[in-house]
């Protein structure tokens, strides 16, 4: 959090109403985005209990262990949800189209990539636990699970993994995303529970922000996002449910005690599932910041190639990351974070505003220009126009540090001079680029005299750095040494079953 | 009985008193500026009741039954066969040079078996086996330990206490949350960390007292958790140095009972004045005051450790604390919201100690403002 995200939560809290952080949505909305609101059963390792999933906020899928405390009814309930979520994986990785690029293995881009939405950060590590138990599950041997199992493990580790990137929008829990937005008047804490952002955001009808917020913490009338149930509902009527659903003796009444638990479940989970709509429709009605698109090509070029991954039969992601994996996925988590802040800052004002309050941009009016100035370089002259800006920002940049100018382009100036005024600061900037090839600069491409500039440090350019990372078998021992193979063991299969 | 006792009995009533634990005395330390739960704890108050009468009832740091069933079964499947499983837990992933080990069994006997009792009867037994030199270690089941907290001694109950790998003491704690793949939630982690340093301390005060060595307990605990998706225990050491220091700075910045009842109201109580029914007769109101007259420390994460945090958020709204820990360092010195939106909207002049923050915020004022009318 920053000041300015506290200070919009101040405004919310003394207006009793929400205010926004940024001004533009910086995340995709996808059209056919996937929702799933999962429960599991407390106290065991990601147990799931049920889940309410797909792409129809009229007309959830349900899916509901059979018995929740057997194993092999989770694989059971893995291989139900494989079948609604593969199907529209492949699908949307089957539409493609062509692509110029420079790099030849990805000629192709899928038009589409899919978007889970989960209620809460909590969701994202069901999502992940999921995938772990599943994806080294085999098809073959005595405790051989359906291929679904395994593609669905592999699949869900990879929305888990991408979800740890700032900039990645392919499983969203939705707390943040709305938190991305707007500032509520609660603490972030209150912020978590889905119903109490959503109380302030959307209240039910006729009802006030302060009560809807205070209704929303109430786990009878609205029941918690998940995965964990409410532990009065537990004691009252999950634990009673599931006595009568091991102790029934025939099938006609298991079937029973099944139907009864599944309406529990669901009246648990709908007002989540609900309100995950309603979170997606509020983000999809607002405008979404320049740089979106761009994102979510990038995001679908990595959907593609993970797609050609696994239909190439690829092995299910390494329990632990080995020395290089793991530096090359921080080293990409560094580069894609810095470069969505930048990206974020570019596009939106608000955010802008925190770098300009850091000292670390500036805004202000040009007082002088000089677009026809020329410099020689190193073969010939050059245009290198020299522009003069006054701002009141507390600026905490340097003589000889390069900015950038966001509304050109990114185009980059040298600060020449730096001199404290009444009330801010006189700088003075030399262009360097985007300026067109001709003698003179492109009209328009060099602010002129009572224009508002904005100048930032933060470079929008996407930069890969070009490290040399070993060799997997040239690990050295100091990082753990070369990693044995990923040959799957048999015995992956048969660890949880005790 | 002394005088101490007798008032912590007049403010709590004719209510049973909740005795504290491991996880009360592990949140009272994450806020130890709360005279309200300090006294509150140490008279032994059952908040929740209280929260309810005052209308603001919450289901906090509640564990499911299903959860609480599962932890037993899995602590029971540990301990079985005296402990039989769990020395071999030891020795696989430890590497703990424990052959064999006594079992000593510190449970209660039966429903009578008063807790002063039991007390005694661990102390006994934890100071023998650490006067001894018998090479066999011993596994202590369920001993009583007692701390001394902000002048009331507290008894607490730790899951486990094996005795004699090498020569010390290690703390057991046998938690239902996951390793999976050798990471757990971090989380949980620091939670279990800072319940064993609590034992950690209890059990070197004791030694202390009985005249030996407090570093006969080992700074590392042993957590026996669940491997992965599975009911296999598996053991961990891990070091509680950390929240050790943590919880004995908090424990001697707390305030003493006793220098706090003197500024406190004679009358004092929060009885609820139960009828034959058990239903509470007390006015709301009348509570309330009584409430209203302990200071309490609101911060946004009271709301996951304390059943009062309702009260206490519903009396400091239109305060910055509200808003949560960032916010309110973010604007240091000041203390009410609709001062801060003064501040930042030029409404009011900054006092000296504001000065900093209020300069901040009304430039972030301006810009927020310039950048929402671009948008218009």
């Amino acid at each position: 959090m920053t000041v300015m995200s506290s200070l919009a939560r101040v405004l919310a809290a003394g207006s009793k109403t929400p205010q926004r952080v940024t001004l533009y949505r910086h995340l995709h909305v996808s059209e056919q985005p996937i929702v799933m609101v999962p429960i599991i059963l407390a106290g065991e390792t990601n147990a799931p209990l049920a889940v309410m999933v797909g792409s129809d906020p009229g007309q959830p899928e349900v899916i509901v262990t059979r018995q929740p405390r057997e194993r092999a009814e989770r694989l059971r309930f893995a291989e139900r949800l494989a079948g609604h979520l593969l199907f529209p994986i492949a699908s949307m990785a089957a539409t493609t189209q062509r692509v110029d690029t420079r790099r030849p293995e990805l000629s192709v881009r899928a038009t589409q990539a899919p978007q889970v939405w989960v209620p809460n950060p909590a969701g994202v590590d069901y999502v992940r636990l999921l995938g772990r138990m599943t994806r080294f599950r085999s098809s073959e041997g005595p405790w051989a699970v359906a291929p679904s199992v395994r593609q669905l493990g592999i699949w869900l580790t990879w929305l888990a993994e991408q979800a740890e990137f700032a900039d990645s929008c392919v499983l969203v829990p939705a707390t943040r995303a709305l938190s991305a937005v707007w500032a509520t008047g609660q603490s972030d804490v209150e912020d978590g529970n889905l119903a109490a952002v959503m109380a302030w955001l959307a209240p039910p009808p006729g009802m006030a922000i302060i009560d809807a917020a205070r209704r929303a913490e109430d786990p009878a009338v609205c029941p918690p996002a998940g995965p964990a149930t409410d532990p009065t509902f537990d004691r009252l009527f999950l634990q009673p449910t599931l006595r009568d659903l091991a102790s029934a003796a025939t099938e006609l009444a298991r079937r029973q005690v099944l139907h009864r638990l599944t309406g529990m479940l669901v009246e648990q989970m709908r007002p989540t599932w609900d309100l995950v709509w309603q979170a997606i429709d509020l983000l999809g009605a607002e405008p979404p910041a320049a740089r979106v698109a761009r994102r979510w090509e990038r995001q679908r070029d990595r959907f593609t190639a993970f797609h050609h991954y696994v239909s190439d039969g690829g092995y299910p992601q390494a329990k632990r990351d080995n020395a290089v994996r793991g530096a090359q996925r921080l080293a990409e988590m560094e580069q894609r974070l810095a470069s969505f802040d930048a990206e974020r800052a570019y596009d939106d004002p608000l955010v802008l505003a925190d770098y300009r309050l850091a000292g670390e941009a500036f805004a202000g009016e040009v007082v002088a220009s000089d677009p026809h100035r020329r410099v020689r370089g190193a073969q010939r002259s050059v245009t290198r126009p020299l522009v003069t800006v006054t701002t009141t920002d507390p600026v905490r940049l340097d003589v000889g540090q390069q900015v950038h100018d966001p509304s050109r382009n990114g185009q980059r100036a040298l600060i020449t001079s730096l001199d404290e005024a009444t009330d801010g600061w006189i700088v003075e900037l030399e262009l360097q680029d985007k300026m067109g090839r001709g003698r003179a600069p492109e009209p328009g491409s060099v602010p002129a005299v009572g224009d508002e500039v904005v100048y930032t440090a933060l470079a929008d350019t996407f930069v890969r750095r070009g490290r040399a990372w070993p060799a997997r078998e040239n690990i050295p021992w100091t990082h753990g040494g070369p990693p044995p193979e990923p040959v799957p063991v048999p015995e992956d299969a048969v660890e949880d079953w005790s | 009985m002394t005088v101490i006792d007798d008032r912590l009995n007049a403010i709590r009533g004719a209510a049973p008193r909740k005795p504290h634990n491991a996880r009360t005395l592990a949140a009272l330390a994450a806020n130890p500026g709360c005279r309200r739960r300090t006294l509150m704890d140490a008279a032994g108050v059952n908040k929740a009741l209280i929260a309810d009468r005052l209308g603001y009832g919450m289901t906090v740091g509640q564990m499911s039954s299903i959860a609480l069933a599962r932890g037993k079964s899995f602590e029971a499947q540990v301990k079985a066969e005296g402990g039989n499983d769990l020395l071999r837990l030891l020795r696989l992933h430890l590497d703990l040079p424990t052959a064999q080990a006594h079992y000593h069994d510190l449970n209660p006997a039966d429903d009578d078996d008063r807790i002063s009792a039991r007390l005694r009867r661990s102390q006994r037994a934890l100071e023998e086996a650490a006067r001894a030199s018998d090479p066999v270690g011993t596994m202590f089941d369920h001993p009583i330990l007692q701390l001394t907290m902000n002048g009331v001694r507290v008894h607490i109950e730790p899951d486990l206490i094996a005795f004699k790998f090498g020569d010390r003491f290690h703390i057991v704690e046998i938690k239902s949350f996951p390793i999976v793949d050798g990471v757990a939630d971090s989380g949980k982690v620091a939670a279990a960390a800072q319940q064993a340093a609590v034992y950690v301390l209890a059990m070197r005060e004791m030694l202390q007292t009985a005249g030996l060595s407090p570093e006969l307990v080992s700074h590392e605990v042993i957590l026996v958790c669940p491997r992965d998706f599975s009911n296999q225990p598996v053991a961990e050491l891990v070091d509680v140095r950390k929240p050790l220091a943590s919880l004995r700075r908090h424990l001697t910045r707390m305030e003493s009972i006793d220098t706090l009842l003197p500024i406190l109201p004679p009358s004092l109580t929060f009885d609820l004045v139960l009828d034959a029914t058990g239903q509470p007769t007390r006015s709301p109101d009348d509570l309330a005051a009584s409430v209203a007259q302990v200071s309490a420390r609101y911060s946004p994460d009271c709301l996951q450790s304390c059943e009062l945090a309702g009260v206490c958020r519903a009396e400091a709204n239109g305060t910055v604390p509200v808003l949560g820990r960032v916010v309110r360092e973010e604007l240091g010195g000041i203390d009410s919201i609709a001062e801060a939106i003064a501040l930042a909207t030029g409404g009011r002049v900054p006092d000296d100690s504001q000065r900093e923050a209020a300069r901040l915020l009304r430039t972030a004022y301006q810009m927020r403002q310039q950048a929402l009318e671009a948008m218009r």
